[in-house]
């Protein structure tokens, strides 16, 4: 597809999206670098919040949590998910349609219902508050993300290639190690980084399913303004921007969202 | 190297028989062309001898043993497909290299044996190359070296031509001919094209409706078709219904065609390019009175189409046997007598589509 060049007033609102989507974070991101506690202009420039960061535990314990719960979540979502994706893809499993459409009403419904259901749920079968709660229910978000992503990866692969694979003398195991995973990969990476993001951002089911006093990063930042707002939270709110959005052009540039296959 | 054989396979989806009793032989080092309408069981039948397919009856042999439960990746095939599905993350080298790889062939022998197919198919040089870096004419290439590089019992090809435009095409079937005599392999190739088919093929197999209808030598099945169906599907032949008696055909007009010697039953087919009109009545036998429908120009040739005997028949010849007649035109319909056949009439109620 060739694109026509675009006239003044679409570039115009272009640029106001772009605005609306960017404004409140730049600004955030630029008061977590303004010296002044109390947003005083004139701006001066500074880093004494991201140093202050450095000393503050609390913050730091949950930041470190939330990164291995992320990357825990991310594993486990991945593997389960793909291999559910291939096998959908691949046979033809008895009620297919459904179990597919089966899996986005999770993505629409509230987190604030989803993390209730699931504290209940887990209260039901005697699992406490804690870290492995909220693995559970992190996966649980990340699970029909990462069977999205795959699944439209796999819709640009050629069956016959397995079958080509075959015929050459490789064991099905070879020929999904070989020659399906290879192709996946991309896609596989982008699940993960997409499960990754789901998990690091969480907040509403991570407050329901967390232990207070060893929560993750949104959760404590919560806390935090709750109590009372300081520029240290524009600076830890930065970097999870940060991190958040750099996961997602990583994404969209594996997945291929912009076009091309 | 080794023959194939299918005894009684059967292959039924639901109500369709895919194949339907269906036995042939593949004889060792020959080229085979399978033939048939779409939907006739082509592709089946070589995935069942590749092991995609597993039959419901009847048994596959390769080299004269039952392959009948033997995985596809044991079975020593070689395939060719029509999308050529070469390993789009893997280069050339890597293609070829893959099928020596899985049989644990040393890096050494591997490197030779990929040169040695590379060079086979006018490649060499090409292993660095990405096939999307590649032409379809030599895509279609690297497709046919890595099916025989490790060095298959039998090749199978399903339609492997058909992504090629006509001049290439033409240029990859003497070269799918040379390849497959370099190797001695035997080779069973599915195609629509029953030109392409009665080129390149030492026998040609016609399948209709899961089962086999005529099988031999591409002249001797062009000669002698055998039933109305092969008749009219290679080549689009005519053919005239009556009353067979002693000296020929007699029509339901009264006309009596004149049929080669020998077996006189069935219907007479007559090849398009084997009759001749004249504005004049001929003094041969087998001519008929008619009238030019349509004349269809086709470059190399014209053909004609004539209503004569209470039926539209096809006249092809070159341009200058056409010239002086037009459409709506009475003319007449002659051809020698040994330019036609007897053929099986169809059985009844069975639909005959081309
Ligand atoms: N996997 C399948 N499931 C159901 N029906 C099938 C399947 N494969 C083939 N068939 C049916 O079996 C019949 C034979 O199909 P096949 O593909 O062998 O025909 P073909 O001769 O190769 O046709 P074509 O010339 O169009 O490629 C067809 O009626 C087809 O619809
Ligand atoms: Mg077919």
């Amino acid at each position: 597809m060739s694109a026509a060049p675009l006239a003044l007033s679409g570039r115009l609102w272009l640029g106001l999206m772009l605005v609306f989507l960017y404004a409140p974070i730049l600004v955030m991101a630029a008061m977590s670098l303004n010296a002044s506690p109390f947003y005083q202009l004139p701006f001066e420039a500074s880093t004494r919040w991201y140093a202050k960061l450095w000393t503050n535990r609390e913050i730091l314990a949950a930041a470190w949590r939330s990164v291995w719960i992320a990357l825990a979540v991310a594993a486990i979502a991945t593997l389960i998910g793909s291999m559910a994706a291939i096998a959908l893809w691949r046979h033809a499993v008895p009620g297919r349609r459904l179990l597919q459409a089966l899996l986005f009403p999770p993505i629409a419904v509230p987190w604030l219902i989803t993390g209730t259901a699931m504290l209940v749920f887990f209260f039901g079968i005697g699992l406490d508050r804690g870290s492995p709660a909220v693995i559970l229910g992190h996966v649980a978000l990340a699970l029909p993300y990462v069977i999205v992503v795959v699944t439209a990866r796999l819709q640009g692969f050629d069956p016959t290639l397995e079958e080509a694979a075959r015929s050459l003398g490789a064991r099905p195991l070879t020929v999904t190690l070989r020659i399906t995973l290879p192709f996946l990969a991309p896609g596989i990476v982008a699940a993960a980084l997409f499960a990754f993001a789901v998990s690091f951002d969480q907040f509403v089911v991570s407050y329901f399913l967390a232990r207070p006093g060893d929560t993750t990063l949104p959760v404590l930042i919560y806390t935090a303004i709750r109590k009372g707002f300081t520029p240290e939270i524009n600076a830890i709110s930065t970097i999870v921007i940060l991190v958040s959005m750099v996961l997602m052009l990583l994404v969209a540039r594996l997945a291929r969202f912009g076009g091309e296959r | 190297m080794s023959g194939v054989s299918v005894s009684g396979l059967v292959k039924a989806w639901g109500p369709v028989r895919a194949l339907d009793g269906l036995t042939l032989d593949f004889p060792e080092g020959s080229f085979f062309g399978l033939l048939g309408p779409s939907g006739s069981g082509k592709t089946t039948l070589l995935r069942a001898i590749a092991g995609f397919v597993t039959p419901d009856a009847g048994t596959v042999r390769i080299g004269g043993q039952s392959v009948d439960g033997v995985p596809v990746e044991r079975r020593e095939i070689g395939m060719v497909f029509q999308s050529y599905a070469l390993f789009p993350h893997m280069t050339v080298a890597g293609n070829l290299s893959f099928g020596l790889e899985v049989r644990r062939v040393p890096a050494r022998e591997r490197a030779r044996r990929i040169d040695e197919a590379l060079a086979l198919v006018r490649l060499e040089g090409f292993g660095g190359r990405r096939p999307a870096e590649l032409s379809g004419g030599q895509r279609q290439r690297v497709a046919m070296a890595r099916a025989i590089v490790t060095r298959p019992r039998v090749l199978l090809l399903d339609e492997p031509l058909s992504a090629l435009d006509r001049g290439l095409r033409t240029e990859m079937q003497i070269e799918l001919r040379r390849i497959q005599r370099e190797v001695g392999i035997t080779a069973i190739f599915v195609t629509h094209d029953q030109e392409e088919a009665l080129t390149l093929s030492d026998r040609i197999g016609i399948l209709r409706e899961g089962r086999l209808v005529r099988e031999g030598p591409p002249r001797a099945v062009w000669d002698d078709p055998g039933d109305a169906f092969t008749a009219r599907f290679l080549g689009a032949a005519n053919l005239f219904t009556g009353t067979p008696e002693p000296g020929g055909l007699r029509l339901a007009s009264g006309a009596l065609l004149a049929g080669p010697p020998g077996r006189t039953t069935g219907c007479l087919a007559v090849r398009p390019e084997a009759m001749a009109l004249s504005p004049v009545e001929p003094g041969a036998p087998n001519a008929l009175p008619g009238r030019i429908a349509a004349l269809v120009f086709a470059g190399a040739t014209v053909t004609a189409l004539v209503e004569a005997a209470g039926q539209q028949a096809r006249v092809t010849g070159a341009p200058s046997a056409f010239e002086g007649l037009a459409e709506g035109q009475p003319v007449w319909l002659a051809w020698p007598p040994g330019r036609a056949a007897w053929v099986a009439p169809d059985r009844p109620g069975v639909a005959t589509g081309k």
